[in-house]
């Protein structure tokens, strides 16, 4: 009973509806191209996810990954302008990026800020700075080689090489959270911060390591986003941190940390990319398409506790769970 | 101290690889431009009659744009005269990366040809190709895209005429003296960028000695940046004596500015509005006159154009010529490009023939 009516389950089951529906109603949708763009499209989302699946579940949140996309982006424009290299780039614009997660983690750990409004400072900050690097300008003519490795499909598949590297890092992601030590670590973090940090367990260091990594892999997203679209600018990704956010939520990860599984956010992922693609491709408005992300949202944020509620009304039955 | 030390080992790396050499810009530039890739050997035949049914699909920089909405809808009733089906998809927001998805799913469903105003002309060149492979025609009007990723371009005005005239214009008005400034879109929108450069080149020349561009400021297309980038230029040039916005959103968010400050009959406004949101500003003389297109005839002629490509009467290379409904025969110009024709002034005596 309790492991049918599990909200990420239900996510699975309605992404195989969606895709099901789709192919045999909407011509052109199950297409090797078509997926192939799509997956693509959700690319810098579902490495972003990933990182931010974590921190949600230790019961933190960064919404700056958005910004710091954009500024990776920015920087990667402004150095390659300036003649450097795309080998040196890549590595140095990771490590701001890195640095840039560095402070929104100082500030909530040593500080003990509310990493909501920590990082709803650094949103503007890093977007501002981006600005400051590149301002309206967009850079443009990238090496063909690796605008290409941002865009082609592994050889023989519709996955494409970005999509393939988030699969890579879902597996170790996966592994992390639910089948090591570190993983639990995070759940205890999120469902009762004393009782871990009593348990031995170190918070600060922890969840510092997790904002480093979530402007780490933003920063790796921008260079993804960069090379995909051949087109370095300043606003580039600009709210992409609502879409990332709303597919963990949409996963079943309970804002309030302690709750949640990988699989259900790279379901949430799947199915707002697929809804979408499935929406444009039925010449649905862009108004009506957030509707219906939106109330998708909400749904599964109600869904959870609404279930919660009518369990605890009904007498507990030992082992059903 | 551990990210310190893995800081200074990343940057050690980084060195290393530069060291072994990498691909920089220079590597990428000297490399020989690619051919287009428009079929060369497909041959135009100009007699070939419009093929009925043609599917074509408006791409704008954003919808419930009120100026993109009128070249569209133009566009869509145009399609009806030869029989042909048109709509209008697009994103709410007129970032570069967004009418990406769009690409993809009008390739998907199979259109004749696609219609597209870029945001960045480069962010939309990949996929604008995939659809070019699948045969599919691509016009891109209002602003252009990378040349080699479209077959033809709608010029709303020759860049060149639109720079110059906007500048002989406020010259005229405020008796070829003076500091003036340019309010503009953003700093990276094509059109006005070229614009710009041949307001600045038209300004060498000796008749303007006496006349000089003080800033170019940049409203974002947003109308209250541009409104408050409005209030900061005269207040930053005292003795500025002329405005040029060659964008329809700046130059009506200069005009209200304007029509309320103390700088209402001292300071000339001109440039490129729509008769609609500038009528109130003729009628209180806050602008004496300014110009545009018939935004219309661009989404007619886009049209046309498109059903011409996918029906081979043309196939995008220069001197190639067809028929283009009421606007009689076009040709086309260097790099694809089809002029739509000279602006237009408006002012006072004649501002209410039109509704746009």
């Amino acid at each position: 009973m309790g492991r049918v009516l599990r909200w990420d389950v239900l996510v699975g089951a309605l992404l195989v509806a969606v895709f099901a529906g789709g192919s045999l109603a909407t011509p052109g949708f199950a297409t090797v191209s078509n997926l192939s763009f799509a997956l693509g499209d959700l690319g810098e989302i579902a490495l972003i996810a990933l990182a931010m699946t974590l921190l949600v579940v230790a019961a933190e949140v960064d919404l700056s990954v958005a910004s710091v996309l954009g500024l990776s982006s920015a920087l990667v424009g402004a150095l390659w302008d300036a003649g450097l290299a795309i080998e040196t780039i890549v590595p140095l614009v990771v490590l701001v990026g890195a640095a840039c997660g560095l402070v929104n983690g100082l500030l909530v750990t040593r500080l003990g800020l509310p990493s909501l409004a920590v990082t709803i400072g650094t949103l503007a900050l890093y977007r501002g700075l981006a600005y400051v690097v590149l301002g309206d300008k967009a850079v443009a003519q990238f090496p063909p080689q690796y605008t290409a490795l941002a865009v082609d499909d592994v050889p023989g598949t519709f996955v494409p090489y970005p999509v393939a590297l988030f699969v890579l890092l879902a597996v170790i992601t996966g592994v992390a959270l639910h089948a090591t030590g570190f993983g639990r670590s995070l759940y205890a973090i999120g469902a009762q911060e004393q009782a871990a940090f009593f348990a031995g367990i170190r918070v600060k260091r922890i969840k510092l390591l997790l904002f480093v990594l979530s402007g780490t892999v933003a920063a790796f997203a921008g260079v993804v986003f960069t090379l995909r679209y051949g087109s370095a600018r300043a606003d580039n990704g600009l709210g992409i941190e609502l879409a990332v956010i709303a597919a963990v939520l949409l996963g079943g990860v309970d804002f309030d940390g302690g709750k949640g599984t990988l699989g259900g956010v790279i379901a949430g992922v799947l199915l707002i990319g697929l809804l979408r693609n499935l929406l444009m491709l039925n010449d649905v408005s862009t108004e009506i398409q957030s509707v219906v992300t939106g109330l998708l949202l909400i749904v599964s944020v109600l869904t959870p506790r609404l279930l919660a509620l009518v369990r605890s009304r009904r007498p507990v039955l030992k082992g059903s769970s | 101290m551990r990210s310190m030390r893995l800081a200074a080992l990343t940057a050690l790396l980084a060195l290393g690889v530069t060291a072994c050499g990498g691909t920089t810009k220079s590597d990428v530039t000297s490399a020989t431009p690619q051919a287009p890739a428009s079929s060369a050997a497909a041959k135009a035949d100009p007699n070939a009659p419009l093929k009925p049914g043609i599917k074509l699909a408006f791409l704008p920089k954003q919808i419930n744009n009120p100026y993109e909405t009128i070249v569209d809808k133009a566009g869509i009733e145009a399609a009806q005269e030869f029989q042909g089906e048109a709509k209008e998809v697009g994103p709410s927001d007129a970032s570069a990366s967004s009418q990406i998805s769009y690409i993809n799913t009008l390739t998907q469903q199979g259109h004749d040809a696609i219609l597209i105003a870029a945001n960045d002309a480069n962010a939309v060149c990949g996929p604008l190709q995939q659809a070019r492979a699948k045969g599919i025609k691509i016009v891109s009007y209002d602003s252009d895209a990378a040349p080699e990723c479209r077959d033809i371009f709608i010029n709303q005005a020759s860049s060149e005429e639109v720079g110059r005239s906007q500048v002989q214009l406020l010259a005229e008005m405020v008796g070829h003296k003076g500091e003036i400034a340019i309010l503009s879109a953003t700093a990276n929108a094509t059109n006005q960028n070229t614009w710009i450069e041949f307001m600045k080149d038209e300004l060498t020349k000796p008749e303007y000695k006496d006349m000089k561009l003080v800033k170019v400021a940049y409203g974002d297309d947003d109308d209250q940046k541009s409104f408050t980038e409005t209030q900061g230029l005269l207040q930053a040039y005292p003795d500025l004596k002329g405005i040029i916005s060659p964008t329809t959103v700046g130059v009506s968010a200069a005009a209200r500015y304007i029509s309320g400050s103390k700088y209402k009959g001292e300071v000339v406004l001109t440039g490129l509005g729509t008769p609609n949101q500038m009528r109130q500003f003729v009628k209180d003389s806050t602008v004496e006159k300014f110009a545009l297109w018939n935004p219309k005839d661009l989404g007619y002629l886009a049209s046309y154009a498109a059903a011409a490509l996918v029906s081979g009467q043309i196939t995008g290379a220069e001197g190639e010529t067809f028929k283009a409904g009421k606007l009689g025969e076009r040709t086309i110009g260097a790099d694809g490009e089809i002029i739509l024709g000279p602006p237009f002034t408006f002012d006072k005596t004649n501002i209410d023939e039109f509704d746009f």
